[in-house]
């Protein structure tokens, strides 16, 4: 992990101000940011644990936790708001027994939602693993989920 | 690519360029744009290439990976130039009829044209679809006709031009007093005036000056920004640099949200091949001491950081908190330093004046700003027409059009013919409008004066299935959410009113709610530093203006009229069932009972139900009734 956690604060200069784009590049590569890799980032920058700390809870695109295998986020934009996105997180929620935010016991899957995405035109929608899935129904992620989790 | 030294070089370069154009080629330009993506387009391009090569045209026929040209609705789009054939709602699979029918025997696909509702005739040539016929697309046209991986694309059509003339021509001073006369104002809602900002900046004390690029386009159902980040980045670079000259900056940032990554890997290539070419780095285009660079910033995912004093805080490597603004940014913003922050809709707008002239620009919009950049609302504006609308997508339009053009005559009115409630328009800042103000014209002041804002351009249309009170708690949640928590007022008294909100749709309330919900909601708007707070209140505010009866109904009644909020719904089986049990099969609570028959043989257990609505949405005889006032 050191050797990945220098490779990436080199390329984004090794300063102090490249904080947010350090930690994004560690999201990017383990898809959370676990906890050793954030100290090494600490000592090598110089910078606070509660600085990093407050960094990563402060921006929605970090994750402390380690994530599911399959991310499934859903689109709580305005648009899709209208089109109905709240029953499709309830509907998520109910068939993969966990709420918003949480990954399942197996690892599988996480649930995720998001601001916008900005493809209001296939509101609500769904991303399941950088998929975006449009003119989504609560029957249609229920069978969507049987599909991901047939698969496997 | 050689470095470009000077105006002449770049003239002779694009010379050449349009010399190795024939301007009546044929070409089919595909968009591949974030709607479109979920068509499959890149497959689709990838299958026309293979058949173009197929049938052996590939010499002759290029397949163009565009940007977005604004009609999501019927994505995937294909036009074939030069003609202009237009084709909607193109798959992967089409690709084989469109080559082997349109590009080699000259026929056009029917199934794929766009038939128009009003006159049920189709429609061949793009221009002709109403939807872009009433628009004046002058940042997003030429959206059809480029790759936006390719900076060749951009100079054929001109590129760079402006930059070259303003290098040549004129003095720092000048391009700022053109910005100013033009009366360009911010489009990222705020609606200052560019030229103000830019003077301001370039006259603070100092150095080192920067300028930046905000990209992180918050406001949700609005998308914009990401089109033409997507689509046209060097735009909105060529703007940046015309900028940067006149201001007096040798830095810039463009501040991309992380939620967009196309958006950012395509303004990323974008600055590399124009640092390539020369447009960027020392001395541009020959220009002795006119230096400046971009550096592309990530944003991580926060709503405030739109907000400039927040956003400079993030590309410093902090939090994005705002900041008292006693100190302007454009005097002390980034590393203290003199900054001037504009949209990216504002950046890509400036090319266009700089080329086309102050008096075209002036001539479009309302109001004069001849003597007062603040006296009226020039040029374009992009709004992303969203929601209950029929023709979802991207819609430029001239300021001080009606609202009631840009949703019935481009949008084609309500969708699955419901009726129209409201537009909700500038975001989480703005606020709801009824029927009455359809024919309100859309600039920056006078959607203000009715209680809503124009905004950085979201317009989401709500219809009769839209319940105003969830539809304000919706907003309250999102900006409790974002809120950062420095004020107390913010942080407290949005989670308060999502409270009172939430209490309203579920039938907790009472008659006190509403004095208390206008009250904390002038505390918000009162005792908050930056725009998120001191605006958060509007969706409240507004709705509780236009909209009382519903909160009353919530209130007095225990009645939801949009039939939304769950604790005040009820859900039955009426006498259009046709036995067909796919409700029964359908419910994930066993909550339907009954034989697989003709008549109201099935029944909701209502001790069972959740209101999940999956046996209304699965119905296919509308044998599911929602009713309500029957709390239970």
């Amino acid at each position: 992990m050191e050797e990945m956690v220098d490779k990436i604060i080199e390329q984004n200069g090794a300063k102090e101000s490249a904080l947010l784009a350090v930690l994004m590049d560690i999201q990017g590569e383990y898809n959370y940011l676990p906890r050793p890799a954030l100290e090494l980032v600490s000592k090598k920058l110089g910078v606070s644990m509660s600085r990093i700390s407050y960094m990563a809870t402060f921006f929605t695109a970090f994750s402390l936790e380690e994530r599911g295998k399959h991310i499934t986020t859903v689109c709580m934009g305005t648009a899709c708001h209208v089109r109905g996105a709240t029953r499709l997180v309830e509907e998520l929620e109910r068939v993969l027994e966990i709420k918003a935010g949480e990954t399942t016991d197996d690892k599988q899957f996480t649930l995720e939602t998001v601001n916008c995405v900005g493809a209001c035109a296939l509101g609500p929608l769904i991303i399941t693993d950088g998929e975006f899935q449009g003119n989504m129904t609560s029957p249609k992620v229920s069978r969507l989920i049987k599909k991901l989790r047939k698969e496997d | 690519m050689q470095q470009i030294r000077s105006m002449k070089e770049l003239e002779s370069f694009r010379e050449g360029l349009v010399k190795g154009r024939d301007p009546d080629r044929k070409f089919i330009s595909v968009c591949t744009g974030t709607g479109c993506q979920a068509y499959k387009c890149d497959d689709l391009v990838a299958n026309l290439r293979a058949e173009i090569k197929r049938v052996g045209l590939d010499a002759e026929i290029e397949t163009k990976a565009t940007g977005c040209p604004g009609f999501c609705e019927r994505g995937t789009l294909v036009t074939i130039y030069p003609e202009k054939i237009f084709y909607q709602r193109v798959r992967p699979e089409h690709a084989t009829e469109i080559v082997e029918r349109t590009l080699v025997k000259g026929e056009i696909v029917e199934e794929l044209l766009f038939v128009d509702d009003a006159t049920g005739k189709t429609i061949v040539n793009e221009d002709d679809v109403p939807f872009y016929k009433q628009q004046q697309q002058e940042l997003l046209g030429p959206n059809r006709i480029l790759d936006p991986t390719s900076l060749d694309d951009y100079l054929a059509i001109g590129g760079y031009g402006a930059l070259s003339k303003v290098l040549n021509e004129l003095k720092p001073d000048d391009v700022i007093d053109q910005i100013t006369a033009s009366g360009l104002r911010g489009r990222g809602g705020g609606g200052f005036p560019a030229g103000v900002k830019w003077r301001t900046c370039r006259d603070a004390p100092g150095d080192i000056r920067y300028v930046i690029c905000n990209a992180d386009e918050g406001d949700p159902g609005a998308f914009m920004d990401r089109c033409l980040l997507e689509a046209n980045p060097h735009s909105i670079l060529e703007g940046m640099i015309i900028g940067a000259y006149a201001i007096g900056a040798a830095e810039g940032y463009v501040y991309v949200r992380n939620e967009y990554p196309v958006a950012a890997a395509n303004v990323g290539l974008a600055v590399d091949k124009a640092r390539e070419a020369g447009l960027l780095g020392k001395n541009i285009l020959g220009k002795k001491g006119f230096d400046f660079d971009v550096e592309i910033i990530r944003g991580g995912g926060a709503f405030v950081c739109g907000e400039s004093t927040a956003l400079m805080a993030s590309i410093e490597g902090f939090v994005g908190e705002p900041r008292a603004k006693h100190i302007h940014t454009v005097e002390q913003g980034l590393n203290d330093k003199p900054t001037n922050l504009n949209n990216v809709e504002t950046w890509a707008n400036v090319p266009l004046i700089m080329n086309k002239g102050v008096d075209w620009f002036t001539a479009i919009g309302t109001g004069d700003v001849s003597e007062n950049p603040w006296g009226g609302s020039k040029g374009t504006k992009i709004f992303s027409l969203v929601g209950k609308v029929k023709n979802t997508g991207l819609v430029e339009v001239p300021m001080g059009i009606t609202l009631r053009k840009i949703i019935y005559d481009i949008g084609g009115g309500v969708s699955d013919g419901k009726k129209f409630k409201g537009v909700q328009t500038g975001g989480p800042s703005g606020g709801c409008l009824p029927e009455a103000f359809l024919d309100q014209p859309v600039d920056f002041d006078e959607l203000t004066k009715a209680g809503s804002m124009m905004g950085s351009g979201g317009m989401i249309v709500l219809d009769e299935d839209t319940c105003m009170v969830d539809f304000a708690r919706y907003f309250l949640n999102f900006l409790r959410d974002e809120s950062c928590g420095k004020c107390t007022s913010c942080r407290e008294g949005l989670e308060q009113m999502y409270q009172l909100t939430d209490d309203i749709c579920e039938g907790r309330a009472g008659p006190d709610h509403l004095g208390l919900l206008n009250e904390l909601a002038e505390v918000v708007k009162d005792a908050s530093l930056c725009a998120l707070g001191q605006t958060a209140a509007n969706p409240v505010l507004s709705t509780l203006r236009y909209y009382r009866d519903e909160y009353e109904a919530h209130i007095y009644r225990r009645e939801c009229p949009a039939k939304v909020c769950k604790p005040l719904i009820r859900f039955s089986i009426n006498s259009e069932c046709n036995g067909c049990n796919l409700c029964l099969r359908n419910c994930p609570y066993d909550a339907i009972t009954g034989e697989k028959k003709k008549g109201d043989t099935y029944k909701i257990d209502q001790e069972k139900c959740t209101q999940c609505r999956i046996c209304f949405e699965s119905c296919k005889f509308d044998a599911v009734s929602i009713d309500t006032g029957v709390m239970r």
